[in-house]
């Protein structure tokens, strides 16, 4: 007897020591996006629910987060001041979330409008120049027409630095040489 | 009486105690080169996927930024795969009515999930982080390969410990400025040690004794 039971210890601790490897390289907890056969849509991460607002998300600044004043109107105003840092900061998030069919110019012939997306109008129009800046907010977070809303792609912050990018991309349109401060004309024509 | 092994077995005996040696270590170098080879760790091997999405095409070809669609990977410890609806970003005018994509518009009607084969699996005692190698100068391609020339996507290294402390040993062999890190196909401009010694000292990135202590990733 007692060396049958010796024997069954021992095949015990073989079965254990072949099902340790797995059990520590995956785990029985969730990590992100990991399923769950717990929940009926198979999602370990759950949905808030509706209504939810995490403490300091308040988000009660509507200029700053819908872009539009107390009138329901767009805001004309930055809600922060526009410093190089911004503007850099504006160009690298445009380039990667609108350049796809805004073009990195803003005349709207991106690669997805070569494939055949609805072709956006160009920032460089006397009505999109006339626009107040929390329209363009307004658009990137709610979408506009055949543009879909970029408010899960980009955070609040970084939609008005694209904004004053915006501002800077149709200046660029319309500048010439005489906008350049003269010591910097002569780069240029060396950029070129 | 006469002897129980014949002579030529003391040959024998000396040709195998000296053998042993190598035997042993040809075996141990056959482990370890298996251990590494791509059939156990699944590198180079495409996943079968519910949609045969191609990095080759969205990247290489249309020029899209990684964090178009994976945004979290600058914030987040974890590079999130995007929810449908960036896909439906493009395919609700592009290629709709392909059956190819018919699993995207599904999930895209009923809200369910798409069922993505994940690719890239480090083990649960492992942690990883994403943000802090993207802006300590981690290019995507250093881990993740050419991805804008993979039609389907696989495992570009091994994953192995390893292979992470190739990186954590010597750093400066591997950063890049910030703002390359997503470019394919990265050339450094001068001498990669060089700069990378530069980069390492600019993002204050940690000595070669903390990044390989082994609560940097076993925590």
């Amino acid at each position: 007897m007692r060396t049958n039971y010796k024997l069954g210890a021992l095949v015990l601790a073989v079965a254990g020591l072949s099902a340790c490897r797995q059990d520590m390289h995956d785990q029985p907890k969730y990590i992100p996006l990991r399923p769950s056969e717990f929940f009926l849509d198979g999602r370990s991460a759950r949905p808030l629910v509706e209504g939810t607002i995490a403490r300091g998300h308040l988000n009660d600044d509507t200029a700053y987060y819908t872009g539009k004043g107390a009138d329901g109107k767009p805001v004309a105003e930055f809600p922060f001041p526009v410093t190089k840092e911004v503007l850099l900061r504006g160009q690298q998030r445009y380039n990667v979330y609108c350049t796809p069919c805004h073009d990195r110019t803003g005349n709207g012939n991106g690669m997805i409008v070569r494939r055949g997306y609805r072709r956006p109008p160009t920032y460089n129009s006397d009505r999109l120049r006339e626009q107040p800046n929390g329209y363009f907010y307004d658009v990137i977070t709610n979408g506009f027409g055949a543009m879909p809303d970029y408010a899960a792609q980009i955070q609040p912050q970084d939609r008005w630095a694209i904004v004053a990018y915006i501002r800077a991309l149709q200046l660029s349109q319309q500048a010439s040489i005489n906008d350049v401060p003269a010591e910097a004309r002569g780069q240029i024509g060396a950029a070129k | 009486m006469s002897q129980i092994f014949h002579h030529s077995t003391n040959t024998f005996t000396r040709i195998t105690l000296f053998g042993a040696v190598f035997i042993l270590g040809f075996l141990g170098w056959v482990m370890f080169t298996l251990n590494g080879s791509d059939y156990v760790t699944r590198a180079t091997q495409a996943r079968e996927q519910p949609v045969p999405f191609s990095h080759a095409h969205h990247v290489g070809g249309l020029g899209v930024d990684c964090r178009y669609c994976h945004t979290t990977v600058e914030t987040s410890g974890f590079a999130n795969i995007p929810p449908t609806k960036t896909c439906m970003n493009c395919h609700s005018q592009i290629w709709n009515t392909s059956p190819t994509l018919e699993p995207v518009r599904a999930s895209f009607r009923t809200n369910q999930s798409i069922p993505w084969t994940r690719v890239n699996d480090l083990p649960d005692f492992v942690y990883f982080n994403h943000s802090i190698h993207v802006n300590k100068g981690v290019g995507c391609e250093v881990c993740h390969g050419r991805v804008d020339k993979m039609p389907l996507m696989y495992q570009y290294n091994t994953l192995q410990m390893e292979w992470c402390l190739n990186c954590h040993r010597n750093p400066e062999k591997y950063v890049r400025p910030r703002e390359f890190v997503t470019t394919m196909g990265y050339q450094p401009a001068g001498d990669q040690e060089e700069i990378g010694r530069k980069l390492v000292a600019e993002y204050k990135i940690q000595d070669a004794r903390t990044l390989t202590s082994c609560s940097t990733c076993h925590r």
